[in-house]
């Protein structure tokens, strides 16, 4: 029993089939773009010297939705889904620019404030204000979906809806720019020659798999995403659960706001984190939690996220004009889809298992 | 060559699941107009044969026959085309949907592409009609009681046309007796109309009163076809455990023992007037330890509402309830867990296991809950403890790794069981424990109880088989029309209990 064979160990693994679909774009763009995985040294007049190169910018890019596939790997595993992480990263960023603004209690902004390298509310200040923002956003959603019961979907269309109104409430409207050096660090610094967004991608993971692993919360998740009836029954608090993983995903969704704006060097409620609740649900279904919640794995939403952003990195490496990423994305979307059904899987499983037993045995 | 009346003949089935051989060689024949018992114990390989038969599962070796001409089944789907048509032991219906899109589902009748809703719901009639039940099918499913769902999917299967073989895979285990006799009456209907029928049940006296064969499998093997009339009870028993029954003997002496032991100590959980308004009547109720209290009564007369409201899944709104001398005044499950209190609930399946998590992880839930978020047993603990409950109930498993939804009923209560005891309880709720489980599984919790109240402490059971209240209450709680009917000594006789439940009294 124990000896299963290692290539049906090795399929049955959550991480194969992201890790499969990352390696089949990573080995196309070797084939049709063989420059992609150069990575070469740039010497940056303010950063230092960094690494550079398609790669790196996955990573980079890629961090807040990485940021934000974990959180929603919490939710989703509940059995639940948070629609609002977009709008949340809009109300982080829209936080952020608005303290930073030096012309802050002033009546008039003008262009020559905006632009003015400064600000008087101190950093940590403005990390935290963005923070608390984002994690307020989600115990919103946490306290719909766990107390007054409403359905996941529709609670947080709520904020989806109403947040990037509340980001341009706190903009007066208006696309703000950013203009505070020590704030564009978290997008664009690096250290020891990688992308500073990678350390906090990393930093955060690591807290959320603490969080799940070293505690029964991740137990709990699963339980109440499995049965929540059961699980109610045992003694957990299945609200409370949900409430964590609902305040915890308003949290990376906040980080990943604080990215992002330092990034663009700027907040604009409209357009911030457009879409990506729905690249972090791909993302987590990807990663092989399903819908309904129940069994996770953190660290596949994390390579699931990877393969969106590898994906789009290399649609514009092809050359692919921006306004037509949406239907190539569809294409990837299918195509997950498919390989993820139970149809493909039992034909995988048939046609490995019929020539399966050759390797197995040999081992 | 065989037979002609054998409707299905099933030859050297043989099944293994990874770690487990489900069956083993096994033949099985049933008879045009013929009902037939499967008897076993859990695992003993009943449910894969049914699977095997119906295309749930495909037998890795052997050969079926349909009249006479082999067949492969595919899939359940292809297995209703064939005209086998099945209900299975929990009810798998949608509740959201009324009655007769149960009934009809996937077989609409339509008009011009759309729905013919008020063929449909005419049809739905007559279907329930053919059991002797009167209900509206325009109205959901859920409003109605387990039983009446039971007999909606009785009349499901069969509303296939064709139906020439019905399988009931424990249909009786939510239906009291009146509606057990109503379904016995439509299954000798059935019969004589020349439809042969696989009856799944754990109560032997049914068998007895309606099969006209039984085959036991034990283990995955068949142990042998029998004509009904030439096989006593005690060699049938003896059968499908492979042992005597000595253990049941062994039983009533140990509860005598412990009712001596039982002296006049505080009340463990004392309720007064305790009630709900649309669930339960006030009623006044004493728990002692070392003591089992059954609770006695027919399907909704209140006694899943009486555990309900002593583990605190819902709150009272009259009267009080006193736990070791504690007046509770918050009530949930979480409280309880903490005040010792602990149930395993009817509804197996819904409220009792997490399907898709371990066994291990299954166990040590409660205790988790205890603990809270952040005192996280390490895994060697969950191991040591999920180990020794596995051992100690003996739940049938390769490892502690196996998830929950692969096991059967029984070994799944067991796991259930263990996720309290590891809790270390001073009161055990246990609502219908053994429903829909075997003689051995049945035996061994009904001993467990009773240890367990040697130990000091106190259980509740609630059970819809009076023998099994009888046989292991110190007193008896009797509940009917969702109030507390009578209260009696252990030693009353079961004539009483049932014209209390009855309303005679």
């Amino acid at each position: 029993m124990k000896h299963t064979p290692v290539l049906k160990r090795i399929r049955d693994s959550r991480l194969f089939w992201p890790l499969a679909a990352w390696a089949i774009i990573l080995l196309f763009d070797a084939i049709v773009e063989p420059g992609f995985f150069q990575i070469g040294i740039m010497d940056d007049p303010v950063y230092g010297g960094h690494l550079y190169g398609n790669l790196i910018d996955v990573f980079n890019n890629g961090a807040p939705l990485m940021l934000v596939a974990i959180g929603m790997t919490l939710v989703i595993a509940t059995g639940g889904v948070d629609l609002s992480v977009g709008a949340v990263i809009a109300i982080s960023a829209a936080m952020g620019a608005v303290l930073i603004n030096p012309a802050l209690g002033n009546e008039l902004i003008t262009n020559e404030i905006l632009t003015r390298d400064a600000t008087n509310t101190p950093l940590p200040l403005i990390i935290l204000a963005d923070l608390a923002a984002g994690t307020l956003c989600g115990l919103w959603n946490g306290l719909l979906v766990s107390r007054a019961r409403i359905q996941p979907m529709v609670a947080t269309l709520i904020l989806m809806v109403a947040g990037r109104g509340i980001a341009q409430l706190i903009t007066n409207g208006q696309i703000m720019t950013i203009y505070y050096t020590p704030y564009f660090w978290f997008g664009n610094g690096y250290i020891l020659g990688l992308p500073v967004s990678v350390y906090i991608v990393a930093l955060v993971f690591l807290l959320a798999w603490l969080l799940v692993r070293k505690t029964s919360i991740g137990l709990f998740i699963e339980s109440v995403g499995i049965n929540a009836k059961s699980t109610y029954y045992s003694g957990i608090s299945e609200k409370n659960v949900k409430l964590l993983a609902y305040t915890f995903c308003g949290f990376c969704g906040a980080i990943a706001g604080l990215i992002l704006s330092s990034y663009v060097h700027s907040a604009d409620g409209n357009n911030n984190g457009l879409n990506y609740e729905l690249d972090a649900i791909l993302a987590v279904v990807m990663g092989g939690t399903l819908m309904t919640g129940g069994r996770f794995s953190l660290l596949a939403s994390v390579i699931g996220a990877m393969v969106i952003w590898t994906f789009t990195v290399t649609v514009y490496t092809l050359g692919v004009p921006a306004n037509a990423l949406l239907a190539a994305k569809a294409v990837l979307v299918m195509v997950v889809i498919l390989l993820y059904s139970d149809y493909t899987r039992r034909f995988m499983n048939r046609f490995f298992e019929r020539r399966g037993p050759r390797h197995g045995t040999a081992n | 060559m065989t037979e002609p009346q054998n409707i299905v003949t099933m030859k050297g089935i043989s099944k293994a699941f990874p770690g487990v051989v489900a069956l083993e060689d096994v033949d099985f024949a049933l008879r045009r107009g013929e009902i037939h018992a499967l008897m076993g114990e859990n695992g003993a390989g009943k449910s894969t044969l049914i699977k095997v038969l119906t295309g749930v599962e495909h037998p890795d070796k052997g050969s079926i026959e349909l009249a006479g001409k082999p067949v492969q089944v595919r899939s359940p789907q292809h297995s209703q085309e064939l005209g086998i048509s099945t209900v299975y032991q929990e009810v798998n219906l949608c509740t959201n949907i009324t009655v007769a899109e149960n009934i009809m589902l996937g077989r609409e009748p339509r008009r011009l592409g759309s729905i013919h809703w008020r063929k449909m719901n005419e049809l739905a009639a007559r279907a329930i009609k053919r059991l002797g039940i009167d209900i509206d099918v325009t109205r959901p499913l859920g409003d109605y009681s387990v039983a009446i769902q039971q007999m909606v999917a009785i009349a499901r299967a069969l509303e296939i046309l064709s139906a020439r073989v019905l399988i009931l895979d424990e249909p009786t285990s939510s239906l009291d007796i009146h509606e057990t006799n109503l379904l016995f009456e439509v299954m000798r209907k059935l019969k004589n109309e020349g439809l042969g029928i696989i009856f799944i049940t754990h109560f032997l006296d049914q068998v007895y009163q309606i099969a006209d064969r039984i085959t036991v499998l034990r283990n995955g093997k068949l142990i042998g076809t029998f004509e009904t009339a030439s096989l006593p009870r005690v060699e049938l028993v003896a059968k499908m455990l492979g042992r005597t029954m000595t253990d049941l003997d062994a039983m009533s002496k140990v509860k005598f023992k412990s009712e001596q032991q039982q002296a006049d100590q505080a009340h463990l959980v004392e309720a007064r007037g305790l009630g709900r308004t649309g669930s339960l009547e006030p009623v006044d109720l004493e728990l002692n330890m070392g003591e089992v209290l059954g609770v006695a009564g027919l399907l909704g007369s209140g006694r899943t509402e009486l555990a309900n409201l002593i583990f605190g899944i819902d709150a009272p709104d009259t009267g009080s309830l006193v736990v070791q001398g504690q007046r509770v005044s918050r009530f949930s499950p979480l409280e309880s867990l903490k005040r010792g209190i602990a149930l395993c609930p009817e509804d197996r399946k819904a409220e009792g296991v997490v399907g898709d998590l371990t066994i291990r992880e299954n166990i040590i839930l409660a205790l988790q809950a205890r603990y809270g978020w952040f005192k996280y047993l390490n895994m060697q603990k969950q191991n040591e403890i999920a180990r020794q409950y596995i051992e100690l109930l003996g739940i049938v498993t390769p490892s502690p790794e196996q998830l929950v939804k692969n096991l059967s009923g029984g070994n799944q209560q067991k796991v259930i069981l263990a996720r309290w005891l590891a809790t270390h309880p001073q009161v055990l709720i246990m609502d219908e424990p053994t429903r829909g489980i075997d003689v051995g599984a049945k035996a061994e919790i009904q001993k467990l109880v009773l240890q367990l109240a040697e130990e000091g402490k106190s259980c509740v059971f609630i059970s819809s088989e009076l023998e099994e209240v009888l046989r292991i209450s110190h007193r008896i709680v009797v509940l009917r029309d969702r109030k507390k009917a009578a209260e009696y000594s252990g030693e009353v006789d079961d004539q009483t209990i049932i014209h209390t439940m009855a309303g005679d009294l």
